[in-house]
């Protein structure tokens, strides 16, 4: 009966009740989406980092990553990335030749980040072929043809078939500058990206620093990212003079994003939760100091203060329960329905996100674990906001409440 | 007078309000015995200390000196979850604003004393219809409070005071907002329990309607007993008790 008496009044005023269900809806509904949102955000930077710049994982000769030397090359490189393409749960590998130095135009310098590529492999990987907006991929007869981003081009004023300038070290550390002209112009996700990388034919750059046919890295996507580390594991035995690593590894500001996600998102909560808890405080207490005669008679007939405070805290729970189904399907239905259909953001965070790497087309998606997580939490808000308006029932004389007019 | 000892004594029983400047002392060394099976009024004008006592005997105010005894427990020795569990299963009240919970229907507030004493279901059912049936209000079990009559609410009130079988119904102005009718159809009720259940009843009263249905009449003057009159016709029925 607690909990009849519990649930009716709830409904003594319905107007007030309402208005906290409403907020408790709304309290889910937003933390759901922002939630899902978030990780939507995340997740496809990190599917775009994948695919895009770092791929699964990378090897490297083991001092490449401190300064990006050109001496340090991968000195089993074409072996190891020919064992690599053969190895089954591999989707798809390249060798890249890398350099840095200055790229520059009659109107500009900057730095920049040459990569030498393997035209097949690397559309294979990255699909670069595909994040071409003008001009043509690779092929036999693009000897000293370069594709930059569309975002260097626009710094260094240049377009389709421009001439532009590199100049880099060989692996004897002689300074060289080789004549490119512009192929193609790319764009991905990442401003960042765009404005540094620059990608020609290996064979056209190998032949310059005097590394034919080497390679500075083999980046390599897997079928089954589960079994990442099995594969690094298998690499690393048959290549030790290699540093395999994982996208994690490589690019740590990714996985650190992710890995601190999860406390973003439980602080995000908590404070959604206690605006809530304030809510919840204040109807109660309203609720309470409104039956301060009905609590006392319920004292003076029996009720011990063990079942009393069970009751006001049944009565938090009911109103907050009542309302939480409804926000959290909302929340669910939302996820799901922008989750298939994304939400274009581009018309307002294009720049914004593009500097981070994120796409402004994101796709809100949410695991249910974390449904049932917010619940957890709202009941934890609803038990912790009803203890001191139960005090204050307990607390309560009845000879005084009885009084009470 | 039966031969039992006294189910309800009190030892200059004082209590003294001092919340304000002055303190006020509400009730003023009373000695009482109440027998079991009474049928009592205590009575006196306004601030004559009436409901003080009635409160303390029913261990819902603490005195400031003195003790009372209700079937053979001190009260003042017991903690406030012991009074409240004494309380559930001793005491029955009756309050002048009849005070029943508005959100459960007449049933259910007389059923919920003896949820509170975890009384079976069948126990509950077998009970709450009888006392229904005793104060006349079987067709009115569903309807909340605010859907019944003042005289159908305190009869509703009467019910729950006497579901947890009591020993004791402590009754604060029972008939003051009820009219003549009424508020005799309530008193012939409590009467009726008071001599077939042996249950003992005390008022706190300055109704007459109420004084001259009484066995005993105690009359209180600034907190202290100033007559105590049994009343002819009612000895008899207490000796019968």
């Amino acid at each position: 009966m607690l909990f009849q008496i519990a649930w009716k009044n709830i409904w003594r005023n319905k107007t007030r009740s309402l208005l906290v269900m409403g907020s408790v809806v709304m309290g889910l509904w937003v933390g759901a989406f922002m939630m899902a949102y978030a990780f939507g955000m995340i997740d496809q930077r990190l599917q775009d980092a994948v695919k895009n710049e770092i791929s699964h994982f990378q090897s490297h000769h083991p001092k490449f990553e401190i300064d990006n030397e050109v001496k340090y090359f991968l000195s089993e490189g074409p072996e190891m990335l020919r064992k690599i393409r053969l190895d089954k749960r591999v989707k798809a590998a390249t060798g890249r030749v890398i350099v840095n130095g200055m790229v520059s135009s009659a109107n500009y310098s900057t730095g920049g980040r040459f990569i030498g590529i393997i035209p097949a492999f690397e559309n294979e990987v990255t699909g670069l072929q595909d994040k071409l907006t003008e001009g043509a991929y690779f092929d036999e007869n693009s000897r000293n043809k370069v594709i930059i981003g569309e975002r260097l081009a626009e710094k260094l004023k240049v377009k389709l078939r421009s001439k532009i300038v590199l100049t880099f070290q060989d692996s004897t550390g002689n300074i060289l500058a080789g004549a490119f002209r512009i192929r193609g112009l790319y764009k991905t996700y990442n401003a960042t990206y765009d404005e540094t990388n620059i990608f020609v034919r290996a064979m056209d750059i190998d032949q310059l620093i005097n590394l034919p046919g080497q390679y500075h890295e083999i980046a390599a996507l897997i079928h089954d990212p589960g079994k990442l580390d099995t594969v690094i594991t298998d690499l690393t035995v048959a290549y030790p003079k290699a540093k395999t690593e994982d996208w994690k590894d490589i690019a740590p500001e990714i996985s650190l994003m992710i890995e601190s996600f999860d406390q973003y998102m439980i602080i995000f909560l908590i404070i959604i939760l206690l605006a809530l808890s304030f809510g919840i405080i204040n109807t109660m207490l309203m609720a309470v100091l409104e039956r301060v005669r009905e609590i006392g008679v319920l004292m003076a007939i029996g009720m011990n203060r063990t079942k009393l405070f069970f009751m006001i805290s049944l009565e938090t729970i009911c109103l907050v329960m009542a309302a939480t189904p409804f926000g959290m399907l909302l929340g669910y239905f939302t996820v799901q329905y922008l989750g298939k259909t994304g939400m274009d953001l581009s018309a307002i965070y294009q720049e914004g996100y593009a500097a981070y790497g994120v796409q402004s087309y994101i796709y809100p998606k949410l695991e249910d674990i974390y449904y049932i997580r917010v619940m957890c939490m709202v009941i934890v808000t609803a038990l912790l906001a009803s203890i001191y308006p139960a005090i204050t029932a307990i607390r309560l004389n009845p000879i005084k409440a009885i009084r009470k007019i | 007078m039966n031969n039992l000892p006294p189910v309800i004594i009190t030892e200059d029983l004082t209590k003294v309000y001092d919340e304000g400047a002055i303190p006020v002392k509400a009730v003023n060394q009373v000695n009482l015995q109440i027998d079991q099976g009474e049928f009592t009024a205590l009575v006196g004008p306004s601030g004559s200390g009436k409901t003080t006592l009635l409160n303390m005997i029913g261990g819902l105010d603490r005195p400031s000196s003195g003790k009372v005894w209700v079937d053979g427990k001190n009260l003042g020795a017991m903690k406030k979850n012991q009074l409240i569990d004494f309380r559930l299963h001793n005491i029955g009240f009756v309050f002048q604003a009849y005070n029943l919970i508005p959100v459960l229907t007449a049933r259910e507030n007389i059923e919920f004393v003896m949820l509170l004493q975890k009384a079976s279901k069948k126990e509950r059912n077998h009970r709450v219809l009888e006392l229904l049936r005793e104060v006349g209000l079987q067709d009115k079990m569903n309807n909340r409070p605010d859907e019944l009559s003042g005289g159908q609410q305190q009869r509703v009130a009467v019910a729950r005071a006497l579901a947890s079988k009591p020993k004791f119904v402590l009754a604060d102005e029972p008939t003051a907002n009820l009219d003549s009718k009424t508020a005799a159809n309530l008193l012939d009720i409590m009467s009726k329990l008071n001599q077939e259940e042996g249950i003992t009843f005390i008022f706190s009263t300055h109704d007459q309607r109420v004084i001259d249905r009484a066995h005993r009449v105690i009359t209180l003057v600034d907190g202290a007993i100033e007559s105590d009159e049994l009343i002819a016709n009612a000895s008899d029925h207490i000796e019968s008790v």
